[in-house]
């Protein structure tokens, strides 16, 4: 059974922090599905069309007939630990620093045999369940579980290094002004998190949530997104001890190019939504980078919350989906750029929300902001890189996967008479 | 001895002091709150370009931003609707004599500590000129209210009903505009109106009728309580901005014998 985690000490101040390591990153492009599968917590293996088989690992052809069309597919997670080792040496650094580590041969249900990290609780020949995580290299790995939750499971080191876990992290919520914002640190609250800072702009406005962080002992902080100036000064303040980022300012104006007649909004939106989140990323980003590896609360994560109209353009929301494209592009440079030091950067793509008023005139469905809430833990607490929130992100996403062209074209319909 | 030189001396030597009643352009300084459909007033905003670094290595210097109408700033008529088509209604046109004038100071403070919706009357005004004497033609006149003393969230004083802070009443200032031919009104709130000023006839009178009239206004002023009621010349010249419907500006006071 995995040891409960108990709240790290304080940090003795006389000792250097430990600098990240990664396990190895190199990975064939056939490999990547994997990865992009762990990104969105699937489990999924390439099945040949011409034969059907099943394989692993990943291939450019199949194993059995040579054929080359192998889409990747989901898979039931079931399966058998056949045979296991503990491993105590290890050139690799990222390993000697975690040793003893214990890995083994899993037959899976779906077929083929796989290599994966195996959990602490997992017995000698159990079942297990099959799940594809994100390393700290950000590269897809198997790791086989317990066929059934254990106490504490996700207290086992491998998990913790698998996962953003919130439980004893700190955590810093960029707006308080944020309709969502109580919600988020209430989950956040429920998953264990030992600290939730809020950034409140413009403090000379009221705003409906305050009270409810207050009451929920978040610590509200002065940082205005739009000024440079506040986001050093609150990262100078709280950026050596956050260990998970949610970037949750937002600006959003309906309309497009056309109805807006100016560029004012516009400006707005690219203010908060795009240099916002570059500005908190220059503050913060740099600190959070050096402490990947800091023991139990180390920095983990860099969360942003991106309308689904990022992957293509939404009306009647037109102009406001541009900032959220901008914001996107940057989030995949800043993933480029944390590559190195492990940092996660997860996004979570929403649908129009219910607690949004410029959401107002929209027809169900709508997120609520508790599911958003719930889809940031989870995707924290399974160190994902994309969570899709909601029936119309989900949907948006399936419909671009399958042909962006035509996904653009139904998302731009005409009316009569213009 | 000329004039200037007469008034330089008596600067010099203090007998005349300059007073500064502008706030210092913060980013985290208040600016007028509209319903979120219309467009807003942008806050006061600045960004390195270097500061003795790579990106230039021996000197620092910033690239501002902000609304005309952001901080202590002045109202041109051009900003009102009812002051459109007047001319010279901008601040790049308007004569420059009119940047540097009298100023008579109604304080109000008492009245605005006990509510927060004070209005400036026509018997205020006349309860000040019987002290003080008549206001003369060309003066600018100051609603001292302590208003600049405030900080936080008691500066807008936003409630569920919208914003509450002093102001004049349409009788008041037009009163002011009409019979004593005032060059501007100037305030320590946000706006030259009251902040439930939208519930008046006309809404927002001071805007209104002033830039009707082709007066000018003052807004977010500070520490008007340095001033004498009368006596005092009030310095207050926008950036020449071209069309410019307001500007934000280093307001001073000469003020004898202080």
């Amino acid at each position: 059974m995995t040891q409960a985690l108990t709240p790290p000490p304080k940090k003795n101040p006389q000792k250097r922090s430990v600098s990240p390591t990664r396990p190895p990153e190199i990975r064939s492009r056939a490999a990547l599905h994997l990865t992009a599968a762990a990104a969105e917590g699937r489990f999924a293996l390439q099945r040949c069309v011409e034969c059907g088989t099943v394989q692993y690992p990943p291939r450019d052809a199949c194993h059995q007939c040579l054929g080359t069309d192998l889409p990747w597919e989901d898979m039931p997670d079931g399966g058998e630990l056949l045979a296991e080792t503990t491993v105590h040496a290890s050139p690799r650094l990222y390993f000697r620093e975690r040793m003893p580590w214990r890995s083994g041969t899993v037959q899976l249900d779906a077929g083929p045999t796989v290599l994966a990290h195996v959990h602490g609780d997992v017995p000698r020949h159990g079942r297990v369940r099959i799940q594809t995580r994100l390393d700290k290299s950000g590269q897809g790995v198997l790791v086989a579980l317990p066929e059934h939750d254990t106490p504490n499971m996700e207290d086992d080191p491998l998990m913790r290094a698998l996962s953003a876990d919130p439980k004893h992290r700190r955590i810093l919520i960029t707006d308080a002004r944020s309709p969502h914002a109580p919600q988020i640190a209430r989950a956040l609250q429920k998953a264990g998190a030992a600290t939730i800072f809020a950034g409140e702009a413009e403090s000379w406005r009221p705003y409906p949530g305050r009270d409810a962080l207050l009451e929920l002992g978040v610590d509200i902080l002065p940082m205005d997104v739009t000024d440079t100036a506040s986001v050093q000064k609150m990262a100078g303040e709280i950026g050596g001890k956050t260990d998970i980022l949610i970037n949750t300012a937002h600006f959003l104006r309906p309309g497009g190019v056309l109805d807006r007649g100016d560029t004012g909004f516009a400006r707005d939106e690219m203010e908060v939504n795009y240099l916002g989140l570059m500005r908190l990323a220059q503050a913060f980003g740099p600190g959070m980078a050096s402490r990947t590896a800091d023991g139990v609360n180390s920095a983990v994560a860099w969360v942003n919350l991106l309308s689904a109209g990022a992957i293509t353009n939404a009306q009647p929301f037109g102009v406001y989906s541009a900032s959220q494209a901008a914001a996107y592009s940057l989030s995949q440079s800043l993933r480029a750029e944390f590559r190195s030091s492990g940092l996660r950067v997860m996004n979570v793509f929403f649908g129009p929300t219910e607690e949004d008023d410029w959401y107002q005139p929209l027809p169900p469905p709508r997120v609520t902001s508790g599911a958003l809430a719930r889809s940031i833990v989870d995707g924290l607490q399974k160190g994902l890189e994309d969570v899709w929130c909601g029936d119309i992100a989900k949907d948006m996403r399936d419909r671009f996967r399958r042909d962006p062209k035509v996904l653009e074209r139904e998302m731009t319909f005409g009316g009569e008479g213009a | 001895m000329s004039t200037l030189a007469k008034f330089a001396a008596a600067i010099a030597d203090g007998s005349i002091k300059v007073v500064d009643l502008t706030h210092t352009l913060d980013p985290d300084f208040p600016v007028i709150i509209l319903p979120p459909e219309f467009g807003q007033c942008a806050r006061f905003r600045m960004e390195e370009i270097s500061a003795y670094d790579h990106r230039g290595p021996g000197w620092k210097w910033h690239n501002i931003s902000m609304s005309e109408h952001t901080g202590t700033h002045f109202d041109a008529p051009s900003h009102w609707i009812s002051g459109r088509d007047l001319p010279r209604a901008a601040v790049d046109e308007i004569d420059v004599d009119n940047f540097v004038g009298p100023v008579c100071v109604i304080d109000c403070s008492a009245g605005a500590a006990k509510d927060e919706d004070f209005e400036l009357t026509i018997p205020v005004i006349q309860q000040w000129e019987a002290e003080h004497g008549t206001i003369p033609a060309g003066s600018w006149v100051l609603m001292r209210t302590d208003w600049s003393k405030r900080s936080g969230a008691a500066y807008l004083n936003m409630k569920e009903d919208g914003p509450h802070s002093p102001g004049p009443t349409p009788e008041a200032i037009r009163f002011l505009i009409e019979q004593r031919d005032i060059r501007g009104f100037g305030v320590e709130t946000v706006g030259t109106d009251a902040g439930q000023g939208s519930h008046y006839t006309p809404p927002y009178p001071a805007h209104y009728y002033l830039h009707g009239a082709g007066k000018y206004g003052l807004q977010c002023l500070a520490g008007l309580d340095a001033l004498p009621p009368t006596g005092a010349v009030l310095i207050a010249a926008p950036l020449k901005i071209k069309n410019g419907t307001g500007s934000p500006l280093r307001v001073l006071a000469l003020v004898e014998g202080a």
